[in-house]
């Protein structure tokens, strides 16, 4: 991809590509004070953008909303044929009881033979997780296991 | 009453209604630096008021108000940042330059007010409100369009030139004779260019000097340093502002970031009573027979500013809006013209009708700066007849 990056003295840097279906550019302006924008082209003005300012944390969550199927669906292709298993993304929203918490404390695993596999925070995949990795809300956990464990995993990062 | 407890009566009184006619300016989405400005009118000399209680502290404040303005532009930017801005914008820099010293020049030689006078209002005319720019930019949400890299790296340029003829303008308030003149020009020259060297080279040893990790240490070195660095350029004729403006530069990367946030607020209260105290020395009375060649400066430097913009964004190949919206952008003029024109006043080198041509003419240009950016997107529209783009939920 070819990301062309513009520097903005006194604000900071504009990092942006075209996108081919429609004609128009998407990026972001990383601000100094460590900020984010999402900007895209306006239609009808291929000069000027759209910009929506972002807080750090909204901007890592709409990285792991953007990353995470990537990882999912690479997951899936390699377990294609293993009948049974599936591939899924689960938030640890900020009301989840896990939040803050390890995942030692889940014991995902003993209760939904469920594994997790990755954990997607701020558009970084990390990988294989331990026990005392601790979550935040706005994580994104990729979880392989059966249909039923997943479900079960689901209601346990909602509930508890 | 006593004289110190009559000073905070007053100083709280002129604090309490800066804050209410800052909130004024933020409903209404207007840049406080005019309000200021007519507050400092309002108390000052043949205003409503009289305030002298205050009176030495407003001085002392205004002058580290000019410091702490100068050390946060340079803290914007680095070195690198300069020295790229600086190659890639050096034609619409001289452009802005010519276009723009010239009307201030001009009226100020018509109206008298010597040739002093006429190289200051040539910096007041000339240098724009980069802090009214890019509160506008970021208000309208232009930060990704095409055409403000060049709006922003015209503002580097025009802050590298007031590095340069700060001094000029110091050596020539100061009365100096021809050769004192241009020997305390080439030290200021030169330190410009050391400092300048030694940020792009050495910013991170600066940095690490002042750095620290304890928010009050931190504070205490920087103010410290940086009233040390002004004071000091100040003593070798190279203007207290300048010397300030370099140690912003030299200092770079997160603490440059940690310190600009340390010291907004600072900054916010003392530049205020700096733009106070030019409404206070400023007489309402001289103003209304400048008031015509303030407007008409007014018109012609918004004029000419649009034209700058215009020609730098045609030459980044934007659009016809693009171009406009560049202009427009340029238009506002604000707490450097009254750098520039603070420094002259205070020097004493300068005829009483400057002050009054230099508040009338900043009021109008950082009120209507704003508005120019804002409108100038509707109106070209209607001018060129063009319909608004449909809404943005569309497909293409």
């Amino acid at each position: 991809m070819n990301v062309e990056v513009t520097p903005l003295p006194g604000i900071g840097v504009r990092k942006d590509f075209p996108l081919t279906a429609v004609r128009r550019r998407i990026g972001v302006v990383d601000r100094k004070d460590g900020t984010i924008d999402l900007i895209f082209t306006k239609i009808g003005d291929p000069d000027a953008t759209t910009q929506i300012p972002m807080t750090e944390a909204e901007a890592g969550t709409l990285a792991n909303l953007l990353g995470a199927p990537q990882l999912v669906g690479q997951l899936r292709s390699e377990h294609r044929d293993m009948a049974g298993v599936n591939t899924r993304q689960l938030p640890v929203s900020e009301n989840s009881p896990y939040d803050g918490r390890t995942l030692g404390e889940t014991r995902m695993r003993t209760r939904t033979k469920a594994s997790i596999v990755a954990v997607m925070r701020a558009g970084q995949a990390m990988p294989a997780p331990g026990p005392d990795f601790v979550f935040t809300g706005g994580d994104v956990l990729i979880v392989v296991g059966t249909t039923d464990g997943l479900d079960s995993a689901a209601n346990i990062l909602k509930d508890g | 009453m006593n004289a110190t407890t009559l000073a905070m009566i007053q100083l709280g009184a002129v604090f309490f209604g800066l804050g209410v006619l800052g909130r004024i300016a933020a409903r209404i989405g207007m840049s406080p630096i005019p309000l200021y400005l007519v507050g400092g009118l309002v108390f000052g000399e043949g205003g409503f008021f009289g305030l002298h209680a205050a009176d030495e502290f407003i001085h002392l404040a205004s002058e580290i108000g000019v410091v702490l303005l100068l050390l946060l532009l340079g803290l914007e930017y680095s070195a690198a940042e300069l020295f790229t801005g600086m190659r890639r914008s050096w034609m619409a820099g001289l452009l802005d330059l010519v276009l723009n010293t010239t009307p201030g020049v001009v009226v100020a030689l018509l109206l008298g007010l010597g040739p002093t006078g006429a190289l200051a209002m040539a910096g007041v005319t000339y240098i724009s409100s980069s802090g009214i720019i890019a509160k506008v930019l970021n208000d309208l949400g232009r930060l990704g369009n095409r055409e403000t890299p060049v709006i922003l790296s015209i503002l580097v340029f025009e802050d590298l030139a007031m590095a340069a003829y700060l001094p000029v303008l110091t050596a020539v308030l100061a009365g100096l004779g021809f050769v004192a003149g241009l020997q305390s020009l080439g030290i200021a020259l030169l330190a410009v260019t050391v400092v300048l060297v030694v940020a792009f080279r050495y910013g991170k040893y600066v940095s690490a000097i002042v750095s620290s990790e304890d928010n009050e240490i931190f504070l205490l070195k920087l103010l410290g340093s940086a009233l040390l660095v002004a004071g000091v350029a100040s003593a070798l004729q190279v203007s207290a502002a300048v010397g300030a403006f370099l140690l912003g530069i030299a200092i770079s990367d997160t603490t440059a970031h940690n310190a600009t946030k340390i010291l907004e607020p600072l900054r916010d209260l003392f530049a205020a009573m700096f733009f106070v105290l030019f409404g206070l020395t400023t007489d309402p009375r001289s103003i209304p027979p400048v008031l015509g060649w303030a407007v008409l400066l007014a018109v012609i430097t918004t004029v000419t500013k649009i034209a700058t913009g215009w020609w730098a964004a045609a030459h980044a190949r934007s659009s016809r809006l693009g171009r406009a919206r560049a202009g427009a952008a340029l238009v506002a003029r604000g707490e450097f013209s009254i750098v520039i024109a603070g420094l002259a006043v205070s020097a004493g080198a300068v005829p009483e009708e400057f002050a009054a041509l230099a508040t009338t003419y900043v009021l109008l240009m950082a009120s209507l700066g704003p508005i120019v950016a804002r409108v100038v997107e509707p109106v070209l529209r209607i001018v060129t007849r063009q319909p608004k783009p449909e809404l943005d939920t569309a497909d293409e």
